[in-house]
């Protein structure tokens, strides 16, 4: 347990050091969404309509973008190695991954999308729906990038790959995580609970896919 | 404590990089492997890691953790010094005494001369200093194996003197170290492997 406090520490004072962690995110996060209605036009209406999906799916690109950060420096540096050699679960290694991925990464930006969903003209009564879903759905976001992270562990630039091999898997966190924004209050509490499930299931088997992934790499 | 090797052999890509290697390697003593380019030194030592499945034989380790693989009760300092730029000094060790378990984090700065660096950003330091933070964690946790890839890389005289000492020191303690090296290492090896044709 502390073996993993400390990695899961390490992990997000090089996110805060280093750059590319939530600030970069944040920053990718804000351009798309100034530049949206400049492409969409300035039309209320449509930007309202419209708003909910532009959120989650660039909730989900901009989690994709540091991705390749789970591992991949681990992996150059020699890290990985000394953490696949020690008595440490190798599972629980990789859990630990993403989850600093997602304290440093993808929780943040959940919390700010919904109230930057404001440029985009959305409902206020479905902010709070929004945040929740995001929330929920993110650290499933983070778990299932990690899958992707450890299986492009040696390609240099794989983040394009990346994404290639997690978009896919994000489809269910993206049609419950819209129908949570219906604004209809009998489907989203049961949204809310099947985003909860895909959490759930994520955080049990993306571990041991990661896992399986970094052992075929380094052994 | 003894580990030993038998019959082994190693195939990476299709090609047989060493076969038919054994040698026992008992509590106090030193395996130097010398070989040229591509012989298989650091190969052998990624077997003896753990870090890979021999295509042939097996290596075996008796008096150690029964429920553990040698790697598992091994250090391997690879090419990679496996530290990461951002931290310091102290920050590096300080993980990697968390994460192998404990240790005396003063004793290893000491030990390769890093104390007076300890809050120095490991980007700052030179490629000698960086095999030295890579070194420490010899000295910081107690494993009964050491794995060495070519240690004394980019190691100036007197950073040199200080490996040999710490290798003697962990020698002396009963441990066992396996070591790839093209060149001296300051020290009697007790056991030589030669991989790769005749020497």
């Amino acid at each position: 347990m502390k073996l993993l406090l400390a990695l899961l520490r390490r992990d997000l004072i090089l996110a805060a050091r280093q750059g590319g962690g939530v600030g970069t995110a944040l920053g990718f996060f804000l351009t798309v969404l100034v530049l949206l209605p400049i492409g969409i036009g300035p039309d209320q209406v449509t930007l309202q309509r419209l708003a909910p999906g532009i959120l989650w799916i660039t909730l989900l690109l901009s989690v994709l973008l540091s991705a390749d950060r789970i591992f991949q420096q681990d992996f150059e540096d020699g890290s990985l190695e000394i953490m696949v050699m020690a008595p440490a679960s190798l599972e629980l290694v990789a859990l630990t991954k993403a989850i600093a991925h997602w304290l440093s990464t993808s929780l943040p930006l959940s919390i700010a999308a919904p109230f930057l969903g404001i440029l985009l003209n959305l409902r206020t009564e479905i902010i709070w729906p929004l945040t929740l879903a995001m929330v929920l759905g993110s650290s499933a976001l983070s778990l299932l990038a990690s899958i992707g992270a450890s299986l492009t562990l040696n390609l240099r630039r794989g983040g394009l790959l990346i994404s290639i091999l997690v978009l896919p898997l994000y489809v269910p966190v993206l049609v419950f995580g819209m129908s949570a924004t219906t604004g209809n209050p009998e489907v989203i509490a049961p949204s809310l609970l099947i985003l909860a499930a895909i959490t759930l299931a994520s955080l049990v088997l993306a571990p041991i896919a990661a896992a399986a992934a970094l052992r075929a790499y380094l052994k | 404590m003894q580990l030993s090797a038998e019959n082994l052999a190693c195939e990476r890509g299709g090609r047989t990089v060493f076969s038919n290697q054994n040698f026992t390697l008992g509590s106090g003593e030193l395996l130097q492997l010398t070989g040229p380019n591509g012989s298989g030194k650091s190969s052998l030592l990624r077997l003896l890691a753990s870090l890979g499945e021999p295509s042939h034989g097996r290596i075996s380790l008796a008096g150690g953790a029964p429920d553990m693989n040698p790697g598992q009760q091994a250090h391997y300092i690879a090419h990679s010094d496996a530290s990461k730029s951002a931290l310091t000094v102290t920050e590096n060790l300080i993980f990697w005494r968390d994460f192998l378990g404990g240790g005396d984090l003063m004793r290893a700065m000491q030990a390769v001369n890093l104390a007076a660096l300890a809050d120095y950003p490991a980007a700052l330091l030179s490629a000698g200093q960086r095999r030295r933070l890579a070194l420490a964690r010899l000295a910081l946790v107690p494993r009964a194996i050491w794995l060495l890839d070519e240690p004394s890389v980019g190691l100036d005289e007197s950073a040199q003197k200080l490996l040999a000492a710490l290798m003697n020191g962990h020698l002396r303690e009963g441990g066992l170290i396996v070591a790839a090296t093209h060149v001296p290492l300051g020290l009697n090896p007790d056991k030589n492997l030669h991989l790769g044709g005749t020497p």
